[in-house]
């Protein structure tokens, strides 16, 4: 493949290195914007986040990348709590719902795990479904690196599943939009593995 | 299901991994990213790397090597040592590690914690602990400046209060380190980390004592830990890191393949 134009939003999060550096590890170049139009030109777009929804809405919204990301057509990979932003809302703020940015439908929850430890830190188990585009051989049980405390129930748009005192959705996908809740830039080959997936799309 | 952890920690002093005994007579013993390269291809779950000049004394620490592991290590890392300040805590972050660890300066400002949590959110902040267990009062006390036996204190925190302290104040993780077995690779204090997981809520991590594979076992079984972060015994060969995981996978621990 022809060398692929690489952008990755800058969120003004902290995990945007390592995203990149793992990107770059793939043999690809990449950019970090916030400029529209470098955004709205690339051939894949990933939109990392670590933190709070609240203050990453705040952040794209001051950045004006609202509209932007919602009318991107080419493949868009949410990670973490790119992910949870992809989706219509986030109860993480504790006075009121959070707006995110709607593009797959579902909401973001506080994880009712009885008495085991939140933040759910740590690597475990993925289930995909079917024929999962960015699950293309990768073994069903792979380990993924996950740090959150919130997660998306499971819907139709889940694309992989996991367990930790409840089933939530580890990766979503609708149309063009992709999110994971798992950190592919730390989960060792099958992180890699899931990330050249993606880049081939 | 959630694998149980092993974490190498590593000790770094001026962008070099060092081993000394009780924190004196340094010993270079290789360039830190080949090493932490190597740890993450034997099966490492996570990396933390301790500054160990950073807390003790008052120059500015070059930190340049989180950039150098960031790039060519993909499971997560942890930056311990010295980290006093937001601003600290951003630069290491945004370098590319995962996560930051305090011990003695969150003890000196207990509000740093709040602060930490508050900007970056509460997965990457990780509050490690030196416990020392006073035999004669027998109670578990928190213990300052550890880096330093010139400066080491005992505070007025007993343990079990502290731990609960940091967890109210945004804590995401606690590394536990049982003082009394350091260095002693005689097994983890499991009576210690029992009775510390009764009251946390956030992923307990146990530090201090592991001599062989039998400990790791123990202390996943009995105290119920998270992880398991080990030095000696990885940095010598004397636990290679496959034949540990193998090993847990045999005693029907869950871990990563």
């Amino acid at each position: 493949m022809a060398t692929q134009n690489i952008v990755i939003v800058n969120t003004g999060c902290a995990n945007i290195s390592s995203v990149k550096f793992a990107v770059e590890r793939l043999g690809n170049q990449v950019t970090v914007s916030d400029d529209l139009a470098i955004i709205q030109q690339a051939d894949k777009v990933f939109l990392p986040g670590v933190g709070s929804a609240n203050a990453a809405m705040a952040s794209i919204e001051k950045k004006q990348l609202i509209s932007c990301i919602q009318g991107l057509t080419q493949p868009v990979l949410g990670i973490c709590l790119g992910m949870q932003l992809m989706v219509e809302k986030s109860e993480e703020s504790l006075s009121d719902n959070t707006p995110c940015l709607g593009l797959i439908p579902g909401q973001v929850k506080r994880m009712q795990v009885g008495d085991l430890r939140l933040p759910h830190m740590g690597w475990n188990t993925v289930t995909p479904v079917a024929d999962a585009p960015l699950f293309k051989g990768i073994d069903n049980q792979s380990y993924f690196y996950f740090v959150h405390s919130f997660a998306v129930a499971i819907s139709e748009f889940t694309m992989a599943s996991c367990q930790y005192g409840m089933d939530f959705s580890a990766a979503l996908h609708k149309d063009n939009f992709f999110g994971v809740q798992f950190h592919p830039e730390r989960s060792s080959d099958a992180g890699a593995h899931l990330l050249k997936n993606f880049i081939d799309l | 299901m959630l694998a149980r952890r092993i974490i190498p920690c590593l000790d770094v002093k001026d962008g070099k991994v060092v081993k000394g005994v009780k924190f004196r007579n340094h010993e270079i013993i290789g360039d830190i990213v080949p090493l932490a390269q190597q740890y993450a291809e034997q099966g490492a779950d996570e990396l933390v790397f301790y500054d160990i000049t950073a807390s003790s004394d008052q120059r500015v620490v070059d930190k340049s090597w989180v950039t150098r592991i960031a790039q060519v290590i993909d499971i997560p890392f942890c930056v311990a040592g010295g980290i006093k300040t937001i601003e600290e805590a951003g630069k290491i972050l945004e370098m590319g590690a995962d996560k930051i660890s305090v011990n003695s300066p969150a003890l000196a400002d207990p509000e740093l914690i709040t602060r930490l949590h508050d900007t970056f959110g509460q997965q990457c902040v990780v509050v490690g602990i030196d416990s020392f267990y006073n035999e004669e009062t027998g109670k578990y006390q928190v213990h300052q400046y550890t880096g330093d036996e010139t400066r080491t204190q005992v505070t007025a925190w007993q343990t079990a209060d502290w731990v609960k302290e940091v967890q109210q104040r945004g804590a995401g993780e606690i590394v536990l380190n049982c003082m009394n077995q350091d260095g002693v690779r005689k097994g983890y204090d499991i009576a210690q980390l029992s009775a510390i997981r009764k009251s946390c809520s956030v992923p307990l991590i146990a530090s201090g004592g592991a001599g062989e594979s039998v400990h790791f076992k123990d202390v996943f079984e009995q105290a119920d830990v998270d992880g398991a972060l080990a030095a000696s015994v990885f940095h010598k060969g004397i636990i290679p890191i496959p034949v540990l995981k193998a090993y847990l996978r045999t005693q029907n621990i869950a871990i990563r393949d």
